[in-house]
């Protein structure tokens, strides 16, 4: 009995470690695939029969990036952008956060269920009139239509209200017996508290930004103020024009940062991204 | 005369009290208000364009002409676009299912003690998400090339002759579909993993004591327990496949003959590449009115115990 118990134990136990096997090598295999590809020759990506690295293979696309492609000038606009869009944001939600979250006041209820609407509003609607508003500005080709409009947006202040409604009020009581103002409880109160939120939202708004397409192929029209993904599309031409190997080294170099950022703040990271959909 | 006094004053204090109050909490609305000013020049204000603009003929730059409800006539005949919208549902339909199916799957098998390295294979699972959907879409169009892409090569191994993934309308669709897979599953996976965690392990421990076998336990408590969450995952899935960009545009570009067109690329080049910048703010309007009326129906069905 129980060794019939033990053997389909062992059997489960083998079939499930299968099954995450596949899917692991499934999500593995574009990323290995993209690393490869990067290290060929033009002429090696298709070759017969497909090998990972061999004696041919080379760091000439990453020079060639270097070179010919102002590799650092895209990263470095691509870095610039999600940098501060994501500083930007991160105050702007948690101040908003707080406001929600710590005082009483007319109309709280219906401001904040106002807030949560405009969530179901689908980008395609204000793309069009956005770029004319942008134009209007002058802001086309500059990072600004990046930035800005998204500065205080409606999930990041959701997000954070739901982190400072735990924060006791006693605390900020005593702040303002010492004669704290308004603000600098925000400040000095409440912004060392949610460190370890803003991390968590921080990412998410980072790595959304960083990895934007159809912002930055609506607003940006010189190359030399190009982002990566737009900068990795603009290899593409028509199927077999593509200049694969380059553009795979630029993808690699596109993924390195986010991979680091996601390996070392990983635990953050999916709590900011499970906190929406489990506690909402 | 009294009388008008007395009403006047009754009428007066109310009001401010509530100035009073609006006074004293005027550093809230001071740290709210950059939502409300920024959602005003960048979300409502566009809004209303947006209707003015689909009641006109413009092409970006000079005069406007009105043509009344002419580009909502237009739109019902325009084949692309209805293609573009019923390739959204086709999409949802092909990997919904799939997706979700396998997201709850490998988070019951993550979360059961059957298995070691959680953290590892979570790890993995979940990475490709963080990935910008150019590099992907490019990637898979190298594995999935029909002469000697690596996909076609490991199946000649196995004697199957090159499948055309990009080049047939089928073969394009299951292609999207893969990469939506690839790159979403974690998400989903995740999600559903901290939904799990919610749900009292004694529960299922009970049902499985009292003689249910582990898949029965898996239908008759797990999936109703997470309902919430499955909806959830449904209605970003959902909205996500109608708002499809990059992936499509690195992947299949649309093709063969729109088979893989999404109304967010439909409506992007209606505006930015033919400039018919009326047009397309019509064709934003119908597909937001479509997308609110799917969602809403989903929450009717699925989430109707709620």
């Amino acid at each position: 009995m129980t060794n019939i118990r033990r053997l389909r134990h062992f059997l489960i136990t083998v079939l499930l470690y299968a099954v995450l096997a596949a899917i692991s090598l499934f999500m593995l295999i574009p990323f290995i695939w993209m690393l490869s590809t990067s290290f060929k020759l033009p002429e090696d990506v298709f070759g017969f029969p497909p090998v990972l690295f061999s004696e041919r293979s080379t760091l000439l696309n990453y020079e060639y990036l270097l070179r010919e492609k102002n590799l650092l000038r895209i990263v470095g606009n691509t870095f610039f952008v999600a940098a501060s869009a994501t500083l930007l944001s991160l105050f702007f939600c948690s101040l908003g956060g707080y406001g929600f979250a710590k005082y009483r006041f007319p109309g709280r209820t219906a401001l904040f269920s106002f807030l949560l609407a405009t969530m179901i509003i689908p980008s395609a609607v204000t793309m069009v009139p956005n770029f004319v508003i942008m134009r209007q500005f002058g802001w086309v080709d500059t990072f600004w239509p990046l930035i800005v409009p998204g500065a205080a947006n409606a999930f990041g202040i959701f997000f954070m209200r739901q982190y400072i409604s735990s924060i006791s009020d006693e605390l900020l009581d005593a702040a303002r017996i010492d004669g704290a103002h308004e603000f600098g409880i925000y400040w000095r109160v409440i912004v060392p508290i949610i460190v370890p939120g803003l991390t968590s939202l921080g990412m998410i708004f980072f790595m959304g930004s960083w990895n934007n397409y159809l912002g930055p192929l609506i607003f940006l029209k010189s190359p030399e103020k190009f982002t990566l993904p737009l900068a990795i599309f603009s290899f593409g031409g028509a199927v077999g024009l593509t200049n694969y190997t380059a553009q795979m080294a630029m993808s690699v170099i596109s993924l390195i940062p986010l991979l680091i950022i996601f390996l070392v703040f990983q635990r953050r990271f999916v709590e900011g991204i499970t906190a929406g959909a489990v506690k909402g | 005369m009294e009388a008008t006094q007395v009403l006047k004053g009754a009428s007066v204090k109310p009001k401010s009290r509530r100035a009073h109050e609006v006074y004293k909490a005027r550093w809230a609305y001071l740290f709210i208000s950059p939502f409300f000013i920024l959602f005003g020049i960048f979300g409502l204000y566009p809004m209303l364009f947006s209707i003015y603009l689909s009641f006109n003929d413009w092409k970006g730059v000079g005069p406007m002409q009105w043509v009344g409800l002419n580009n909502f006539q237009r739109l019902l005949s325009d084949t692309v676009f209805w293609q573009a919208i019923q390739n959204g549902f086709i999409l949802l339909l092909m990997y919904v299912p799939v997706m979700l199916f396998l997201a709850l799957a490998l988070a019951v098998i993550l979360n059961s003690q059957y298995v070691r390295g959680y953290r590892i294979f979570r790890t993995l699972i979940f990475l490709p998400f963080i990935t910008n959907m150019v590099a992907a879409g490019f990637a898979f169009r190298i594995l999935l090339t029909m002469n000697n892409g690596l996909v076609n090569v490991a199946l000649g191994y196995l004697g199957i002759p090159p499948v055309p993934w990009l080049e047939s309308i089928w073969g394009a669709r299951v292609s999207l579909s893969l990469l939506i897979i690839w790159a979403w599953l974690g998400y989903n996976m995740v999600i559903m993993l901290a939904g799990l965690q919610t749900i009292p392990h004694d529960l299922t421990e009970a049902a499985l004591v009292d003689g249910a076998t582990p898949v029965r336990a898996f239908f008759s408590i797990t999936i109703p327990l997470m309902q919430p969450v499955i909806l959830f995952c449904l209605i970003t899935s959902t909205i996500g496949s109608f708002g499809l960009f990059a992936e499509v545009a690195a992947l299949t570009g649309g093709g063969p003959a729109n088979a893989t067109i999404t109304p967010l690329i439909r409506i992007f080049n209606t505006a930015f590449r033919s400039l018919q910048f009326g047009y397309a703010s019509a064709m934003a309007y119908v597909f937001f009115a479509l997308i609110f009326a799917v969602t809403l129906l989903q929450v009717r069905f699925f989430g109707r115990e709620q």
